[in-house]
């Protein structure tokens, strides 16, 4: 690709510092606008009207855990595959070979996870 | 108005290229600003009117101005500006600092994300040559991937700061599910990259002219569409907001414009999302068996064709977003478990064996050819 006069990422940036004071203005906007009256009860959470039992930060299932680990362990390997297709012209069947290698590593990986039932959901 | 053509022209050229990409970077910034804001509100409009036409109802057909009702256009309005004065009620007991943020994290990557999106051909002025995305970042690809990625952080920083049962069972709910179907959302485009050989997107819609992505790589297709459905949280993925079960999920404390500022966020990532698929399957801006350089000859200039390759690829883009109200209306929500075991046993196994089986037919190709 030919070079560009400027910085690709300046409109990035742009665009990063307009969207955030964007959406600073847009949940503000009710704050400054509309009404303000202080009330216990309407300032407790939503239990469906009956008062708050316990708090929300208590344990929760170790799934979403678990699932954020493999999410990043297969995400990585997503990136990687990227690399390898980027310039899957230029390494032909060294390159494929070495991808079904890699390839072949991780889907035994995944047939673990899968024995132990880490994506089993009850 | 005394200043010719050739003034004005001449009058650029002593200018230094970065400022005339700067001030053409801003129009664009503003252009792709107006189209992005204004999807959502239509999008409300459509999501009411499109199922009324379904079932046999008239959905909102009363607010207009004056005696023009313009089919309810005017509804999305008339509800924002009731969101704006409406009392904002924060939990006494939730993290104040995250409550507020939360929303500012959604619409942010949504908007970001479409600084990439290729509009149209890169139009020549005056001997500059403008990209009609905001910005041409040459890694695109990765740029739109990483980016469409930050929108879990405000989802699941709304769930977890109202400090309410149902938010933080949505907020995990929708976390959890947007990363689980990252994972084939980012396999299903490799095929797409192993076909066209570049990270940058205006290449992969300059090589669609005659045929288009969705031809190539139908696989990819399918997955990347089960995957934009789940990704914006939409039906038939929509339990992170499943109103039979957790109320509204990480919506339940929001209200007035804190509220609608979610709705933007998803409605823009909606429309990101549209735009990509007709860029990576339907040609993006082609127009199909219609070279640009005929279009050029038709029009006239290049800045009129780029523009007309604008219009295609947000009509492309149009249908996608009627696929939404479409399967939306059609399809019956999943259970989590479901929508969990379909991501990670059926999804992720049929992208990987597509990514293997696309890349061993090119290469058998390339073979071929030597």
């Amino acid at each position: 690709m030919e070079q560009q006069a400027m910085n690709p990422y300046l409109p990035v940036l742009i665009f990063l510092v307009f969207g955030f004071i964007f959406g600073c203005i847009v949940s503000a906007l009710s704050w400054l606008i509309g009404p303000r009256k202080y009330n216990k009860s309407k300032h407790e959470i939503y239990e469906c009207g009956v008062p708050m039992v316990t708090s929300a930060r208590e344990k929760n299932s170790v799934k979403f855990y678990l699932t954020a680990i493999l999410f990043i362990l297969f995400d990585i390997e997503t990136v990687f595959l990227f690399l390898w297709a980027k310039s899957f012209n230029k390494l032909g069947w060294f390159g494929f070979v070495e991808v079904i290698v890699f390839i072949v590593i991780l889907v035994v990986g995944y047939v673990y996870v899968v024995k132990r039932g880490a994506l089993e959901w009850d | 108005m005394g200043l010719s053509l050739e003034q004005l022209t001449g009058w650029l050229a002593g200018v230094d290229e970065f400022w005339i990409q700067l001030a053409a970077t801003i129009v664009k910034f503003i252009v792709v600003l107006l189209i992005s804001l204004h999807v959502p509100p239509l999008m409300v409009w459509a999501e009411r009117r499109i199922p009324a036409l379904m079932q046999r109802r008239k959905g909102p057909n009363r607010v207009g101005i004056f005696r023009f009702r313009l089919f309810g256009l005017m509804q999305p309005l008339a509800d924002t500006i009731k969101l704006i004065f409406k009392e904002e009620v924060v939990p006494d007991t939730a993290h104040k600092f995250f409550f507020h943020l939360a929303p500012v994290f959604v619409i942010f990557p949504a908007l970001l994300v479409i600084t990439a999106v290729p509009f149209g051909h890169p139009v020549t002025l005056g001997g500059y040559i403008f990209p009609m995305s905001v910005t041409r970042v040459d890694v695109g690809f990765l740029f739109v991937l990483a980016i469409s990625s930050i929108a879990v952080y405000g989802i699941s920083l709304a769930g977890w700061a109202s400090n309410n049962k149902y938010s933080l069972l949505g907020g995990l709910r929708a976390s959890a599910q947007m990363i689980s179907y990252e994972i084939p959302l980012g396999m299903s485009l490799i095929p797409i990259v192993l076909i066209y050989g570049t990270l940058d997107l205006n290449e992969i819609v300059m090589q669609q002219q005659n045929v288009w992505g969705v031809f190539l790589a139908p696989i990819s297709f399918v997955l990347f569409v089960v995957c934009m459905f789940a990704e914006t949280n939409r039906a038939p993925f929509d339990m992170a907001e499943g109103e039979s079960e957790i109320v509204a999920g990480y919506l339940t404390e929001y209200g007035t414009f804190k509220f609608s500022a979610f709705f933007l966020g998803e409605y823009v990532g909606m429309f990101t999302l549209s735009c990509l698929a007709a860029t990576f399957f339907f040609g993006g801006w082609q127009i199909p068996f219609v070279s640009y350089e005929t279009l050029v000859q038709i029009s006239g200039s290049s800045l009129v064709a780029s523009l007309i390759g604008m219009m295609v690829l947000l009509v492309k883009a149009a249908f996608f977003m009627w696929l939404y109200i479409w399967v939306r209306w059609t399809l019956p929500r999943f259970r989590y478990d479901q929508l969990m075991s379909l991501g990670w046993k059926f999804l992720l196994p049929l992208a990987l064996a597509n990514v293997v089986i696309t890349a061993a037919v090119l290469v058998a190709l390339q073979a071929s050819r030597l």
